[in-house]
């Protein structure tokens, strides 16, 4: 595993709201290919991990090293331009345009053309679009106003739209939430598929922990804050500080016991 | 020195008008999210009711009673607007409720020059206050030192309502979160109905206050709105203190700037308030708005370009227009020149509000500025018509990618209001430069040369380059750049996430649109052979949203039709009666109010309709495959 090189490392980062220390000198690292899940109960700092990552938030200190580039104080669309790709925990996708058209902008934006005053969008990038449509199983659906599509399909949409620039490093915050169980599992063994396939680091959020223990390969503990636990799936379910403070007293994460621990 | 103190003090009292009709305002709008345009309107009315009652009623208890009257009076006007017609336009898009209001300030004009007449009006004097108090030899008058204690008394009064009464705590609280207020069970239709009342009340008395000092007359509202507008920009839209603070601070900017630049005195508050605007953009006091609705959303009818048919049809259209000067005489050949000028100027504002979402309420100031662009070319320099033509926009241009680089920074009814302001400091420049713009009596003699003089040559420049205009604006909307600045529109979040310059792709888009504003502003100049700072105006800003909005704002090229529609209503309607104003105010009102997506929206509606009657079956079941809960 050494030979993978490090895409993203994180050091110390820490963001306070007044007196409320929402995150506290946390440091981890991701390597290309690899699933990293980060969890813990609402409050947690999760959300303010994500958005500083992705430039939406600025750290009060710490480093975030981003394929080489230090990228605390720079814009989210500088930080997309580095190769990273954001699915948003509540759908943010451009409701009157069609489906292909949302993956076409996305990529009329990487290819440089957004000052192009007299090309051709429909013509744009069409076959890529189409692409990675099927990529996410959303083909069928490229002429459909983006603003008719059902929850499960938009949060399916949106990958397609992150994956537009290649991205090294995916961020998807509850790239679940508000999805069936079904379509929850569907749409993480996709986003699965295709990391390992382009090797793609994925970090991600998530409150089920059927999807977090089912595809992430390493997962970090979050409480108000801190970093608790790291690990794998098995040693993150071992963790008696975890069990008391997240999962509660009494339950156990492994496969006997699946049924009824979605919640 | 004294002098200084004096000119100071009545700033200060200058300011007890802007504040109470500020502070008016930024409660409406904390509670009901409306910016009512109209508040300048309820103003006036206030000054002209308390005029009324001030003359009818002698003694002190007359005139002060008649001060307090006049407002009870438009307050209750206010009640009846609010309950006739903002009940229903409360959900509707901020645009659409801008507009309402603005509806209703036209009514507003002509109705108070029905009742009143069209002369200025000048008020008693107060009773108690007629003296004057001397300070080192300047003098006073006491009802401005009466007027400095207003302010500080209403502020305290309002505290002490918004503090200490159930009343205020429920404001504030729906202030805060107003679907929560209404999900404990309070009355929000009453709710909104006082607070729009307590409102109004405050505007028509910072009116009817002013009438010892000013003249009344028919065009108050427009100068007291912007003053009003440029106080909430700089204070923060929802905040009372920041009301305060920024009247206070506009007020004696306005005082001490006609010392130092006594042509053009507004400019130092522009500079403030883009100073302000830079540092911090919700202003002095104000918090970030939380994410504005966006202006469409009506329908979703994807937009497509034209197919070959439909291409046809236009090219048959333009030909048809083009034969125009076979059977039209003179008079129909500078009406159909004007039509198709006001098509490229309401294509411009369409591009800038449909596809990017901007409503600027003042479009005309790069329209003007292309005008007096051609003026000063033509005129001063001597320059050739085409190359007058060619270069006058570049004016609009400027004024576009200066007042544009500022307004994008803003959104929503703040971009709105900052767009009107900037129109109206452009307006000001035009009219009290003298020497350079010929102030009120404008620049005359810019005609065309012969080339272009007959009015059927003049008609088929114009609507020439009317269509090369409409032509090249589709051609950007359905560009790369036509879709970055859509995925402004639609989503700030996700396209600043794919890479996207936000507000650099939105400025690039209000340059483009005051631009070709400007070019319809040019041949405006030629047309007339004149330029005057009316084509500056508020009017003529309005007149170009009125036409988006009749045309479908949600459409690609609805304002070629709305602008032919109400253009050709328009000059039919001035030759018919005098209440133009009236009319057109309650015509506005009416768009609004029944038919929000406009003439071709609604072709379009009922197009699709038809089509997808066919093809419904199979769309409804792949829908239904996953309908969920919904996200935290």
């Amino acid at each position: 595993m050494s030979m993978v090189p490090t895409l993203l490392s994180v050091e110390n980062l820490s963001k306070s709201y007044g007196g409320v220390h929402a995150v506290r000198s946390v440091s981890f690292a991701l390597r290309a290919g690899e699933i990293l899940a980060l969890i813990g109960p609402n409050g947690a700092g999760k959300s303010t991990c994500f958005d500083m990552l992705n430039g939406q938030n600025t750290p009060d200190s710490g480093r975030i090293n981003l394929l080489g580039e230090e990228t605390v104080g720079k814009k989210p669309r500088q930080v997309w331009r580095l190769g990273v790709g954001r699915t948003f925990q509540i759908t943010a996708t451009f409701p009157t345009m069609t489906v292909r058209e949302n993956v076409q902008v996305a990529l009329v934006s990487y290819g440089r053309q957004l000052f192009n005053l007299w090309g051709s969008t429909a013509r744009y990038a069409r076959e890529e679009a189409g692409r990675l449509l099927d990529l996410v199983g959303m083909g069928a659906y490229a002429g459909r106003p983006c603003g008719e599509l059902a929850y499960g399909d938009l949060k399916r949409l949106e990958l397609a739209i992150a994956l537009a620039n290649q991205p090294k490093l995916l961020l998807m915050d509850e790239p679940t939430a508000g999805m069936a169980p079904r379509e929850r599992i569907e749409l993480m063994r996709l986003t699965a598929q295709i990391a390992r396939e382009k090797s793609i680091g994925v970090l991600f959020t998530e409150h089920d922990m059927d999807v977090v223990f089912e595809h992430a390969d390493r997962i970090l503990v979050l409480n108000r804050g801190s970093l608790i636990a790291e690990g794998t799936p098995e040693q993150v379910r071992g963790n008696p500080q975890v069990r008391a403070i997240y999962l509660g007293e009494g339950l156990v994460y492994d496969s006997r016991h699946r049924e009824g621990a979605g919640a | 020195m004294a002098f200084y103190f004096v000119q100071f003090l009545t700033g200060l009292a200058s300011a007890a008008s802007l504040f109470l009709v500020a502070s008016g305002l930024s409660i409406i709008f904390g509670v009901t999210r409306i910016v009512n345009f109209a508040h300048g309107a309820f103003y006036m009315l206030g000054a002209y009711v308390a005029f009324t009652l001030t003359e009818r009623f002698s003694g002190a208890l007359g005139f002060w009673g008649g001060i307090v009257v006049a407002a009870l009076i438009v307050a209750v006007v206010g009640v009846i607007v609010e309950m006739v017609l903002l009940r229903r336009i409360y959900h509707a898009p901020e645009l659409f409720q801008l507009l309402a209001t603005f509806g209703l300030t036209l009514m507003v004009e002509d109705l108070v020059v029905l009742i009143w007449g069209p002369d200025d009006l000048l008020g008693r004097r107060a009773p108690g206050f007629k003296g004057a108090v001397d300070f080192f030899g300047q003098n006073i008058p006491t009802y401005d030192l009466f007027l400095i204690a207003i302010s500080p008394i209403v502020l305290g009064g309002l505290w002490l309502l918004f503090q200490r009464t159930r009343w205020g705590v429920l404001v504030r609280a729906a202030t805060q979160d107003r679907d929560m207020v209404a999900a404990l069970g309070v009355n929000q239709k009453w709710l909104f109905t006082s607070v729009f009342a307590l409102g109004v009340f405050l505007a028509a008395l910072g009116g009817a206050l002013q009438i010892p000092r000013d003249a009344v007359h028919h065009a108050l509202d427009l100068r007291i709105i912007v003053d009003v507008f440029v106080v909430v920009v700089i204070g923060g839209l929802g905040s009372i203190i920041g009301a305060f603070v920024a009247a206070v601070l506009v007020s004696e900017l306005n005082a001490f700037g006609i010392l130092i630049f006594p042509k053009i005195s507004i400019i130092l508050v522009f500079l403030v308030m883009a100073v302000v605007l830079i540092v911090r953009p919700w202003g002095l006091f104000g918090k970030p708005e939380a994410a504005a609705r966006r202006t469409p959303g009506l329908t979703v009818n994807p937009w497509r370009p034209l197919t070959t048919n439909e291409r046809w049809l236009a090219m048959a259209g333009l030909a048809v227009a083009a034969m125009l000067p076979l059977f039209a005489g003179n008079y129909a050949l500078t009406v159909g020149s004007e039509i198709a000028i006001f098509v490229i100027f309401a294509a411009s504002l369409h591009f800038l509000m449909s596809v990017g979402g901007l409503a600027s309420f003042g479009h005309a100031a790069y329209f003007g500025l292309g005008a007096y662009g051609v003026a000063f070319l033509a005129k001063m320099a001597g320059l050739p018509m085409i190359v007058s033509l060619l270069l006058g926009p570049l004016l609009g241009l400027l004024g576009a990618a200066i007042f544009g680089f500022f307004a994008v920074q803003l959104s929503g009814v703040y971009f709105a209001m900052l767009t009107l302001a900037f129109a109206q400091i452009v307006w000001s420049i035009a009219f009290q430069w003298v020497t350079v713009t010929g102030g009120d009596n404008g620049i005359l003699g810019v005609w065309p040369e012969k080339w272009a003089a007959g009015p059927a040559s003049f008609y088929w420049l114009s609507l020439g380059i009317a269509a090369i205009a409409v032509a090249i604006l589709r051609v950007i909307v359905f560009s790369p750049f036509g879709f970055a600045l859509r995925a402004t529109r639609d989503s700030l979040l996700r396209s600043e996430a794919i890479g996207i310059n936000g507000k650099r792709v939105q400025w690039t888009a209000f340059v483009i649109a005051g631009t070709v504003a400007g070019f319809a502003g040019a041949l405006f100049a030629y047309l007339k052979g004149s330029v005057f700072p009316d084509s500056l105006g508020i009017s003529l800003s309005v007149d170009a949203l009125v036409m988006v909005l009749l045309g479908g704002v949600e459409t690609v090229s609805g304002a070629v039709v709305g602008a032919i529609v109400f253009k050709a209503l328009n000059i039919w309607l001035v030759s018919q009666t005098d209440l133009s104003k009236l009319v057109l105010g309650g015509f506005v009102v009416l768009i609004v109010v029944a038919f929000p997506k406009g003439i071709v929206g609604v072709l379009e509606t009922i197009r699709n309709r038809r089509k997808s009657s066919t093809s419904e079956s199979s769309s409804k079941s792949s829908l239904a495959t996953s309908r969920i809960e919904t996200a935290e």
